[in-house]
């Protein structure tokens, strides 16, 4: 019997009778790499393209696309991070949150293909408070998304350009993406799983 | 409910680094081409100035100004104030208009405490500096100051606990100084020694109370400095003779070009402003390399940032500041007029 999100969420032990991991490391590697083909290929290379990771899983996985798609190309592809704290529609609803990092790299955004980068495309908010933190910054010639899980449930009108894996979730379940540099392991683990 | 900053003794230090580390944050927005956050967007902030300043004042406004909220200026001359106004009065007026922040500075001891804890206004109270008692944002603007001068920074990444050990000399003025108790209680609870120099008549009664060591000898407290923060004397609150003249202060507890070559090599000067060059400083001092006066200046703009989107950003606030009731330790404070 799943527990609530809520319980799932807050405990963050892992319960290997719910829990099931749906991307092992191997599988996030793949995704990766089918991403940053998929991004070369719509762009037609890497020219003018900047990844922007939304903290905090977002820019590991920006770091991971640069690497590859340098590895491609031979091109070095700016990358950086975007945070959208002050962006959130319910920043109001909860206590003040921590901000994090926001590294524009140098040359900017003006002009530029932006890929925004996160783990998990959900209600699609985080998305609408990026673009509208982008519009901050400068003004892309255009905005793309590449998410390494899509879980449904849109709120908005926002889809992705570039998906690593599509998983269909029920609204108690909680996607937890793990990535090394700020986990332990690269995982993708759904919790509260029906058996 | 927690939600007012009156003192630098009620910031844990958990919750001066979270202020320091957004103001970390904050401050890059310095550098982008649209210096705007959406934050506070319809919030209120009231800046109530019973004494003068500028920049204060004016980093305060455009703190509240870059995260969007609306602000109103309020300063004694020119205002009902001046008619005899009380402050309770003026503090009901400004709930009857509705604001969500109150940044006041006051000649009394004690009025933002008495602003804040009397359920005149429901607004979050900042204390913007009372009488000689304290002025926490300068406090935290100094420590954000310190901290990113003296702190090793590991690829730009923030370094809680960079103060820990670190010897900070406080010089000057520190009886009738805000900005001086205000350091020595922050400091000391982010983990810095501090050494308070000045001659025994402008050390505050009670000195020996605070966390921090005094010391009536300059040349002697220098050459183990990290840091050195040097006070303006307020003559306009003295009204005795606390020293002979003004050339034997100078002489005596001036920093000189002189003094600062006894300096170590990273030691970095301060001063909250306004400097009376020529007496606790020298120009020479003051426009050298050392000297990081203009910076804190720009910090105080992401400090007070930093405290209002903490204070007023989300559905309660971030830090758990000035409780209701909460004692100051080292000054029984004076009942506002």
């Amino acid at each position: 019997m799943p527990a609530p999100a809520t319980t799932a969420s807050s405990s963050g032990v892992p319960d290997p009778g719910t829990d099931r991991t749906v991307l092992d490391a191997g599988d996030i590697s793949r995704a990766l790499s089918r991403i940053s083909h998929e991004i070369l290929e719509r762009n037609k290379g890497a020219d003018g393209v900047v990844l922007l990771g939304i903290p905090s899983r977002g820019v590991p996985l920006a770091e991971r696309i640069a690497e590859r798609i340098a590895s491609v190309e031979g091109i070095a592809v700016p990358f950086g991070s975007l945070d959208v704290t002050m962006y959130r529609d319910d920043l109001r609803l909860k206590p003040a949150r921590t901000l994090l990092p926001t590294q524009i790299p140098d040359g900017g955004i003006d002009d530029k293909v932006v890929v925004l980068v996160d783990d998990v495309l959900f209600s699609g908010r985080t998305i609408r408070a990026a673009l509208d933190a982008l519009n901050d910054v400068g003004r892309p010639r255009a905005v793309q998304l590449a998410v390494l899980v899509d879980r449904g449930h849109r709120e908005l009108p926002i889809r992705a350009d570039f998906v690593g894996k599509n998983l269909p979730t029920s609204l108690v379940q909680r996607v937890r993406v793990q990535l090394t540099g700020v986990d332990d392991v690269d995982a993708v683990v759904i919790e509260g799983a029906t058996s | 409910m927690k939600k007012h900053l009156l003192s630098a003794a009620d910031l844990s230090r958990d919750d001066a680094e979270l202020i320091l580390r957004t103001a970390e944050e904050l401050r890059s927005l310095a550098d982008r081409p649209i210096k705007k956050l959406p934050a506070l967007r319809g919030r209120t902030v009231v800046n109530l100035f019973f004494e003068d300043s500028t920049r204060t004042r004016i980093s305060f406004e455009a703190a509240a100004k870059r995260l969007s909220a609306d602000v109103i200026n309020f300063s004694a001359k020119g205002s009902s104030l001046s008619k005899g106004e009380s402050l309770k009065d003026t503090a009901l007026t400004l709930e009857a208009m509705g604001c969500d922040a109150v940044v006041i500075r006051h000649g009394a001891s004690g009025a933002p405490h008495r602003l804040a804890n009397s359920g005149w206004v429901r607004a979050s109270v900042v204390n913007a500096g009372d009488g000689t008692h304290e002025h926490p944002t300068q406090g935290l603007l100094d420590a954000f100051t310190l901290y990113r001068h003296l702190g090793k920074r590991h690829a730009g990444a923030w370094q809680d606990g960079a103060l820990e050990g670190r010897r900070i000399a406080i010089v000057g003025d520190v009886l009738h100084s805000r900005v001086a108790r205000s350091n020595a209680l922050l400091l000391h609870t982010l983990g810095a020694e501090v050494t308070l120099v000045a001659p025994p008549t402008l050390l505050p009664v009670g000195v020996e109370t605070w966390p921090v060591e005094t010391s009536y000898d300059l040349d002697g407290v220098l050459p183990k400095a990290d840091a050195v923060m040097m006070l303006r004397v307020q003559r306009e609150r003295m009204s005795g003779g606390f020293f002979p003249t003004a050339r034997e202060y100078s002489r005596r507890y001036g920093l000189d070009g002189r003094r600062m070559a006894t300096l170590q090599d990273h030691t970095i000067v301060m001063h909250p402003g306004p400097m009376v060059r020529g007496m606790e400083i020298t120009a020479d001092v003051a426009d050298s390399d050392r000297s990081v006066i203009v910076e804190q200046v720009t910090n105080g703009v992401a400090v007070r940032m930093a405290v209002l989107y903490l204070l007023l950003g989300g559905s309660e606030p971030a830090v758990s500041t000035g409780d209701a009731g909460s004692i100051e330790p080292f000054e029984t404070t004076e009942v506002a007029r």
